[in-house]
C-alpha cells in the first residue's frame, strides 16, 4: 500500500537495459503541490527514472504509485491525472498549433473552451494559427507543455523542458511554471542539467549519478552536503569528481 | 458545441488528412505524377510513332577493286539520302507507323564504340556479296532493326510498304497498351501510397518521439492506426478517381466489367498494403531503416509484378510465384475488371486473399508494434 500523504512514492526501483542498470535501487516520495527536479549528468538514469514514472517503462525490480495508484493496473486513470512534456518531441509539421492543441485535447475528451484557456496560459495566442515548423524553438516548447497542461495534471513530469532555448525563451517557459505553481496544486518532476533551473524553480533537489541519488533536499540543505558549497556544480564536483553538465 | 469534433478520432482523421493535402509534393507524387506517367507511357505506346533503327556500317574491301561498291553501300548510294557520312532511307506505312533507318557507315573500331554508346544497335559488315550482322539477340532494338535492314537488303522497301491491308491494327478499347497500363499504375498508386504514406510517416512519428507522446495520453491506440489509413484510403481514392477521369477523357479507357467489383477489389487492396505498411513500420524508429525496408518491399513488386509489361517474359518457373504476390493479383483483377468485363463473381476470391493478407499483415504488425 502506498502512503496517500504523498502524489508520487518511489521505492526501490531498479532498472537495466542489456548490460547497463539505468537505475539502481532509487526511492523518492513527493507531496502534492511540491516541485522536484532531478538533476545530473547525461546517464545518471533521470530519464529512466521519470519515464517509469510516466509508465513508459516498467520496473525490474521495486514499486511505482501515483496517488496510490499502480500503472499495472490502472492505466487509464493515471494517463488523465499526468501531463509531460518530452525532451525533443517534434508534433506535426503541418498542424496549426490550434490543430495540435485540439487534436490532444480530443483524447482528454476536451472542448475548444479548455484549449483556448491554454493557449492564454502559455502565451501563445497569436501563433494559434501558425504551422508548427514556423514555431520557434522556444514556442514548440511552450506548445508542448500547454498540450502537458491541458488536462489540469495532477503532476507534471517535463524532461529538459529548456534544453536548447535561449535566456529568454527559458525565462518564459519558468514563468508558466511559477504561474503553476502559485494557483494550482500542481506537483512538478522536472530533469535538467541547469542549475540555475532547479534552484529557480523547485522545492527540493534530486541530484543523481549512475543510477544512484547522491543527494536530495532544499537547496541550502544540499549546499551544505560535505561541508558548504557555492554552487551544485561544486558539489557534485566533490561528489564525483565530474561536473553536472557533462 | 458538436460533439464528433471533439471525438478524438475525429480529430485525429482530419489531422492526417491535413498533413497530407498541406504537402505540396504528396499532390504532385500522388496525383500529377502518376497522370504524366499515364499521359507520357499512354502516348508513346499508343501513337504509331514508327520505329527508329540505327546501325554501323562497317566497309569489307576484301574482293572489291576499282570502282566497284560493296553491297549495302552500293544500294543505300542508289537508294537513301546521304549527309556527312550517315544514309537515311525511311520505309513508309500507314498501318505500322514510317521506319526511319539510319546506317552510320564507319570504321570497325567506331562501330563497337557507337554500339557501347548506345548509338547504334546493329553492326553491319558489308562485303561484295552481302552483309553480315552482330548484334545482342536478346535486345529486341537490335533485334527489329536487323530484321529491318536483312529485309531491305534482300528484298527492298517494298517488304515494308506492301499488303498494308492485311494489317487491322487494335484499336478497340481494351486492346490497346494504355488499357493494360493504367489499371497497372492504379494498383501500384495504392502500394506506393500505403507503403510510403503509412509507414514512412508511422516510422517518422516514432523517430521524432510522437507516438510516445500521444500513448502517454488516454488516446486509443487502434484509433491512431484507423485514422492514418482512414485519412490514406480517402486519398487514394482521390488519386485514383482522378486518374481514370484522365484516363476516360484522354484515352477513352473504360470499365467494361462490374463498377462493384472495381470497388470491391479497390477496398481489399488497400486493405492489403495497409496491413503490409503497418506490419513494415512496426518495430524501427530509424528512417533510413525504414526507408531500405520499404524499397526492399515495393521495388520488386514494382519490377517484376506486369504494371508496365506483362510479367509473362520472365521464366515459367517464375511466374506462378509472381502471380500471387499482392500487387501482381491487384494489377490483374484491375485488368480483368477494366479489359475484360470481368464481375464480382470473378474476383471475389482475389479479394478475399488480399483482404486476409491485409488482416493478418494488421494483426501480427499490431502484436510486435513499438510505440516508443
Amino acid at each position: 500500500m502506498s502512503d496517500s500523504e504523498y502524489i508520487v512514492e518511489v521505492r526501490q526501483v531498479k532498472k537495466s537495459f542489456k548490460d547497463v542498470q539505468a537505475v539502481k535501487g532509487v526511492s523518492l516520495k513527493i507531496k502534492p503541490g511540491e516541485f522536484v527536479a532531478l538533476l545530473g549528468p547525461n546517464g545518471a538514469g533521470k530519464t529512466t527514472l521519470v519515464e517509469m514514472i510516466e509508465g513508459i517503462q516498467h520496473p525490474d525490480e521495486g514499486e511505482i504509485f501515483i496517488a496510490g495508484k499502480q500503472w499495472k493496473h490502472h492505466q487509464h486513470e493515471l494517463h488523465q491525472m499526468i501531463g509531460l512534456s518530452l525532451q525533443e518531441t517534434r508534433f506535426m509539421d503541418k498542424l496549426t498549433a490550434y490543430e495540435t492543441m485540439r487534436l490532444f485535447a480530443s483524447f482528454y475528451k476536451l472542448n475548444s473552451d479548455r484549449v483556448n484557456e491554454v493557449f492564454s496560459l502559455i502565451g501563445l495566442d497569436e501563433k494559434k494559427k501558425a504551422y508548427v515548423d514556423n514555431l520557434s524553438g522556444g514556442q514548440r516548447q511552450r506548445l508542448a507543455l500547454g498540450v502537458a497542461l491541458l488536462n489540469k495534471p495532477k503532476i507534471l513530469l517535463l524532461d529538459e523542458p529548456t534544453t536548447g532555448l535561449d535566456p529568454n525563451a527559458r525565462r518564459e517557459i519558468w514563468n508558466i511554471l511559477l504561474d503553476l505553481k502559485k494557483n494550482h496544486n500542481t506537483s512538478l518532476i522536472l530533469t535538467s542539467h541547469y542549475m540555475e533551473e532547479a534552484e529557480y524553480l523547485c522545492d527540493r533537489i534530486i541530484i543523481m549519478d549512475q543510477g544512484n541519488i547522491l543527494g536530495e533536499g532544499t537547496l541550502q540543505e544540499i549546499l551544505a552536503l560535505g561541508g558548504g558549497h557555492r554552487s551544485l556544480d561544486e558539489l557534485f564536483i566533490s561528489l564525483t569528481g565530474r561536473h553536472l553538465y557533462e | 458545441m458538436n460533439k464528433i469534433t471533439n471525438h478524438q478520432l475525429y480529430r485525429l482523421i482530419v489531422a492526417h488528412f491535413a498533413e497530407i493535402i498541406r504537402e505540396p509534393s504528396v499532390i504532385f507524387w500522388g496525383v500529377v505524377f502518376p497522370i504524366l506517367m499515364a499521359w507520357g507511357l499512354g502516348i508513346a505506346f499508343t501513337q504509331k510513332g514508327g520505329v527508329q533503327a540505327k546501325l554501323a556500317v562497317v566497309i569489307n574491301l576484301e574482293g572489291v577493286s576499282g570502282n566497284q561498291q560493296t553491297k549495302l553501300i552500293s544500294w543505300l548510294t542508289a537508294n537513301a539520302q546521304k549527309k556527312d557520312s550517315v544514309y537515311t532511307i525511311t520505309l513508309k506505312n500507314e498501318k505500322l507507323g514510317n521506319a526511319t533507318l539510319s546506317f552510320f557507315e564507319t570504321s570497325s573500331s567506331n562501330a563497337f564504340t557507337l554500339l557501347k554508346k548506345g548509338k547504334v544497335s546493329v553492326i553491319i559488315e558489308d562485303q561484295l556479296n552481302g552483309s553480315s550482322y552482330r548484334f545482342d539477340p536478346a535486345n529486341a532494338e537490335a533485334k527489329a532493326a536487323y530484321h529491318l535492314a536483312a529485309d531491305l537488303e534482300a528484298h527492298g522497301p517494298l517488304f515494308y510498304t506492301e499488303n498494308q491491308s492485311q494489317i487491322q491494327p487494335l484499336t478497340l478499347s481494351g486492346t490497346r497498351y494504355v488499357d493494360f497500363l493504367i489499371p497497372g499504375l492504379l494498383a501500384m498508386g495504392i502500394m506506393m501510397a500505403c507503403s510510403w504514406g503509412i509507414s514512412y510517416t508511422i516510422i517518422d512519428r516514432r523517430s521524432k518521439k510522437l507516438l510516445r507522446r500521444m500513448v502517454a495520453t488516454p488516446m486509443k491506440k487502434s484509433n491512431l492506426l484507423f485514422a492514418l489509413i482512414t485519412a490514406r484510403f480517402t486519398m487514394n481514392l482521390a488519386e485514383a478517381i482522378l486518374l481514370f477521369l484522365f484516363a476516360w477523357l484522354y484515352f477513352g479507357v473504360k470499365i467494361q466489367g462490374s463498377f462493384s467489383a472495381l470497388i470491391v477489389l479497390f477496398i481489399s487492396a488497400n486493405i492489403a498494403f495497409s496491413g503490409i505498411a503497418i506490419l513494415i513500420s512496426s518495430r524501427t524508429a530509424n528512417t533510413e531503416v525504414g526507408n531500405g525496408m520499404i524499397n526492399a518491399i515495393v521495388t520488386p513488386m514494382m519490377v517484376v509484378s506486369g504494371v508496365f509489361f506483362s510479367y509473362h517474359n520472365f521464366p515459367d518457373w517464375a511466374i506462378p510465384a509472381i502471380q500471387y504476390l499482392p500487387l501482381t493479383m491487384i494489377t490483374d483483377t484491375f485488368r480483368s475488371i477494366f479489359n475484360e468485363g470481368a464481375g464480382f463473381l470473378d474476383v471475389w476470391r482475389e479479394a478475399l486473399v488480399l483482404t486476409i493478407t491485409g488482416i493478418v499483415s494488421f494483426v501480427i504488425g499490431l502484436k510486435i508494434f513499438k510505440w516508443y
